[in-house]
């Protein structure tokens, strides 16, 4: 469990979408797993609150990037699947890109102090 | 692509199938009962019904809900900046405004001055004599029957335009009067109501003595009351029965505010008593007819049918119709007929406000880009948000609509408040004047441009939102937020298109108000001043039998009584009489007055040619103060009985006698007339035939000797108007009481007139042209006051590094400049342009004018240079403590 003085970062809306996105490049998956990954490839740091997720997964299905289908999960019970579709595939390239851009730019300002810039 | 929208249950079903397996994984994994697991799935997953709601937003509201809080966001950021919210408002309200008020009258005047059902279908038939020139020759009685039966027409009727004299009521009036055939309201698809129309049918020989009377007459003359139906009326001496009423916002097509303003209709198959039992088709009596094209015809292909109509007339009537004459039919939409001279200056007004409209949104999306950028930084963290960059487009959109209908409304305000006093400037001659304003095509047209312009101005300002503003505004951290590069330029940019769109509107309105001036200046060749003019008319009954006036004996006997009478009227220095035509610049449709001319050349007579002709008395020419160049004017012994004489004026001896004395020449002025007139004498050229052209053709004739029966009083006094209108009304009463008296005016009041149409489009123009400027002024104050609280810290710096306040003041203003600059030079281009344009379009115009040339550009930078030294000046009193600090 993370300490006190290191809780679960909240996600901004736009993060969020990109970890979805990214999450499902490994193949088609449901809202459980899909916020389970989220939880264990971030080592636990980025907490994705459930109820949040769902409506994250409307948005993008509704923009053409992710596409549900209601199937049968590993244990036998019935849930809706998402898959990434070529949109969506363009749309991670794009944000990746963007975000690591935004995170470089940030992280420069942050470490080279108030003299430069 | 579709995508069904999922259901609410479909949605409820994925959240139970979630708590379901996280219920499942906390058993596994953390040991969990199952009752205990799934009450903390539930703890972990929130709100469900939170959840759903968000889902429900995200799928059929969040469209509504996003721009409602737009709306909301919009209408907050404009209440927090009252003073650019009441600036831009009010800009947008006066471009609007204008546009829209100008936009009315086009659209009643231009786009729809036919109120009648498929207008479309409507054409002025017309007869030209193209190898001769001329046009509207006029049309003959079995011409219009062969057009009748030829097809082409579901009806066509002439429309004879005449005064009468209405008798019977108080005093005798003079009233407007359309002769018509009696199907003349089918042609249109419109009826009279109260009672009813002509019988379309009766073709019984002479006039049917039924009426139809207008709207205004029978309020003005009968109280409107409804026993007016089978009442009887005496115009010209003739009985007739009023049979209908036309309604109130019914206009008659018309070339002519007169022929607008018709009050009489009566019916006529044209022959028979008063006119000939058999009119020859060489007669053209009839001034010209109007038809309704039958449905599923073009106007082409009608155009064509007549063509061939014609041919074959021709043919057939080579006596009637020779080949030097080269007769023809033209169908014109009735549309163009009536909008005819209002056409230009409308579309010139249309054009300028249009240019203010552009002017006053440069300005506003000016200060929206300047509010743009203190905005970056807003915007910038609502892109890092989460707000998709197309969110944050429609965001200042929303506002720029917000702004836009904020002024929209306005206008629509101010539009509606004052709609009576703008009609007032608009001239009367304009058709359909009374409809301006109204409809919901003016209504439309103002909401669309007012959103058109809010969207344009959203789209500005979007440009200009950097796609990564987060990381842009984060790099600017350290210094006062600064405007990028792109957007100084557009707004720069913007400034010298605004000045260059000013000049041209200033340098239009300076042609067109130095072209004024012009013709006020130069010599009008005669004195209006001092003349008043009065009008009557002598009947023309239907009856020649009770006719007073049928011979020119018994016109020369009144004129004569007349002249004596006026010349012992107290204060009256000189009287003379002559017909409508000799009534100076007094004529609403020039063309009407051109009469036929035909002249003798080596013993054979000529082609008529249409020429302008005036009678009068021999005191005509005294009274106008008009000069006699050589030969004789008129006496008193050029009476009826005496050799017919004219006088011709210099252009008129010089077009038609090149290199020849026109004295002793020969001429026959009416097409029937037997006995030659013989010209006596020459006049100056004056201005009396049109304002523009002083050297117009013009004979005229003896009054005594021609006898016309519309009768224009000119006296020459010192006594005011209205006393000598009184003084002429009695003498006139005296005479014969069933005249009527009309149209007492000042000559010079006419004169002005002339000028009317033209000195409303210049009047229109130069308000124009002073917004644009005005306009253009808080432009350049904008840009140049923004420059300076932009460069407020290296001012500071400068001013302590002991830079001299005169030097940073003369950069400020030296930058301004080069924009005022750059924008007039583009302006003067255009104008050049324009003034081409205009000289074409408007006659007297000068396509351009070395002083307009020097005083525009003049104007334009003593504008700018005040706007550009205030702002200049505010940066002197620069607190330097505060900004050194805030750096």
């Amino acid at each position: 469990m993370p300490t006190k003085d290191d809780e679960p970062l909240d996600l901004l809306q736009g993060t969020l979408d990109l970890l979805i996105l990214r999450t499902l490049i490994f193949g088609p998956q449901h809202g459980h797993g899909i916020s389970l990954a989220i939880q264990q490839t971030s080592d636990a740091e980025l907490l994705v609150e459930h109820g949040a997720l769902y409506p994250a997964l409307q948005r993008l299905e509704h923009r053409g990037w992710i596409a549900g289908k209601w199937g049968t999960s590993a244990n036998n019970r019935r849930a809706r699947f998402y898959a990434l579709t070529p949109a969506g595939r363009k749309q991670l390239v794009r944000e990746t890109t963007k975000w690591r851009r935004l995170a470089r730019a940030i992280g420069r300002v942050l470490d080279t102090g108030p003299t430069e810039g | 692509m579709l995508r069904g929208w999922r259901s609410d249950e479909d949605f409820r079903d994925e959240i139970e199938s979630h708590l379901a397996l996280e219920a499942e994984r906390l058993e596994r994994d953390e040991g969990l009962s199952a009752s205990a697991a799934r009450l903390a799935a539930r703890r972990r997953f929130g709100s469900v019904s939170r959840a759903r709601e968000r889902f429900f937003e995200s799928t059929r509201w969040l469209w509504w809900e996003q721009w409602r809080q737009d709306v909301r966001y919009g209408a907050r950021m404009l209440r927090r900046a009252p003073g650019f919210t009441l600036v831009a408002a009010l800009t947008i309200a006066l471009g609007v405004g204008a546009t829209t008020a100008i936009f009315s009258v086009v659209d009643a005047a231009l786009l729809h001055p036919l109120p009648y059902p498929d207008a479309d279908r409507l054409v002025s038939v017309e007869d030209d004599l193209r190898s001769v020139g001329a046009s509207r020759v006029g049309m003959s009685q079995p011409e219009w029957l062969d057009l009748e039966r030829s097809g082409i027409f579901d009806q066509i009727s002439p429309a004879w335009y005449d005064e009468n004299n209405l008798t019977g009521g108080l005093e005798p009036r003079r009233v407007r009067l359309m002769s018509v055939a009696p199907n003349y309201f089918a042609v249109l698809g419109v009826a009279p109501h109260p009672g009813r129309a002509f019988e379309p049918t009766n073709r019984a020989p002479g006039f049917t003595q039924e009426a139809v009377i207008s709207h205004g007459l029978w309020q003005r003359e009968f109280g409107g009351r409804r026993d007016v139906l089978d009442r009887s009326i005496r115009l010209d001496t003739d009985l007739y029965r009023i049979v209908g009423v036309m309604p109130a916002d019914f206009v008659p097509p018309g070339r002519t505010l007169e022929e607008r303003n018709v009050d009489v209709w009566a019916a006529t198959s044209f022959y028979g008593p008063p006119m000939l039992d058999h009119p020859p088709r060489s007669g053209r009596n009839l001034p010209g007819a109007i038809g309704r094209v039958k449905a599923g015809l073009t106007l082409a292909e009608a155009q064509q049918r007549v063509d061939a109509l014609v041919a074959s007339l021709t043919r057939a009537y080579p006596g009637d119709y020779p080949d030097a004459a080269g007769w023809a039919i033209r169908l014109e939409p009735l549309k163009r007929t009536v909008v005819g001279d209002a056409r230009q200056p409308l579309i010139l007004l249309f054009a300028a406000v249009a240019l203010v409209l552009l002017i006053a949104s440069v300005n506003v999306a000016n200060l929206l880009l300047a509010r743009a950028t203190t905005r970056a930084r807003e915007l910038a963290l609502r892109q890092a948000l989460g707000g998709g960059r197309l969110r944050l487009v429609r965001q200042l959109i929303t506002e720029g609509v917000l702004l836009s209908a904020l002024g929209g409304a306005v206008a629509a305000a101010i539009l509606v408040a004052s709609r009576g006093p703008l009609l007032h400037l608009i001239p009367s001659s304009v058709p359909r004047l009374t409809t301006v304003g109204a409809g919901w095509r003016v209504y439309a047209f103002s909401t669309v441009v007012t959103l058109a312009i809010g969207v344009v101005f959203g789209v500005v300002a979007a440009l200009h939102v950097e796609p990564l503003g987060l990381m842009h505004v984060l790099k600017q951290q350290g210094r006062a937020s600064t405007a990028s590069r792109r957007q100084a330029r557009t707004r720069r940019a913007l400034v010298v298109a605004q000045f260059a769109l000013s000049v041209t509107l200033m340098v239009a309105a300076g042609l067109l108000l130095r072209s004024i001036a012009d013709l006020v200046r130069r010599p009008l060749g005669f004195a209006p001043g001092g003349v008043v003019t009065v009008r009557t008319r002598m009947p023309y009954p239907n009856d020649v039998s009770i006719d007073l006036y049928g011979t020119p004996a018994q016109k020369e006997r009144f004129y004569r009584e007349l002249l004596r009478r006026l010349d012992g009227l107290p204060g009256v220095a000189r009287a003379a009489l002559g017909d409508s035509a000799a009534i100076p610049l007094d004529r609403p449709a020039r063309d009407l007055m051109l009469r036929p001319v035909v002249f003798e050349r080596q013993g054979a007579t000529t082609p008529p040619t249409l020429v302008e002709r005036a009678s009068v008395t021999p005191e005509y020419f005294d009274v106008l103060g008009m000069t006699r160049l050589r030969g004789r004017l008129f006496t008193d012994f050029d009476a009826a009985s005496a050799p017919a004489v004219a006088v011709v004026n210099e252009a008129m001896a010089r077009k038609f006698w090149p290199g020849e004395d026109p004295i002793g020449r020969r001429v026959k002025l009416t097409r029937t007339a037997t006995a030659w007139t013989t010209i006596v004498g020459v006049v100056g050229d004056a201005r009396t035939a049109s304002i523009d052209d002083p050297h117009v053709p013009q004979i005229f004739s003896s009054l005594y000797q021609l006898g016309e029966k519309h009768i224009a009083v000119l006296v020459r006094s010192d006594v005011e108007a209205e006393t000598i209108g009184d003084g002429v009304r009695a003498q006139i009463r005296a005479v014969d009481p069933t005249l009527p008296v009309f149209g007492t005016e000042p000559l010079a009041a006419i004169v002005t007139d002339a000028l009317g149409q033209r000195r409303f489009a210049a009047e229109m123009l130069a308000l124009f042209a002073a917004t644009a400027l005005l306009l253009a002024g808080i432009g350049i104050y904008g840009v140049m006051a923004y420059a300076v609280t932009e460069r407020t810290p290296e001012i500071g710096v400068r001013l302590v590094l002991g830079a001299s306040g005169a030097s940073l003041v003369d950069g400020i203003v030296r930058d301004g400049m080069r924009l005022a600059a750059a924008g007039g030079a583009a302006g003067i281009a255009l104008s050049l342009g324009a003034g081409q344009v205009l000289a074409r379009s408007i006659a007297a115009v000068p396509a351009h004018d070395t002083e307009t040339l020097f005083a525009v550009p003049v104007l334009l930078f003593a504008v700018a240079l005040v706007a550009c030294l205030v702002p200049a000046r505010r940066a002197l009193r620069v607190d330097l403590l505060a900004v050194i600090r805030h750096e």
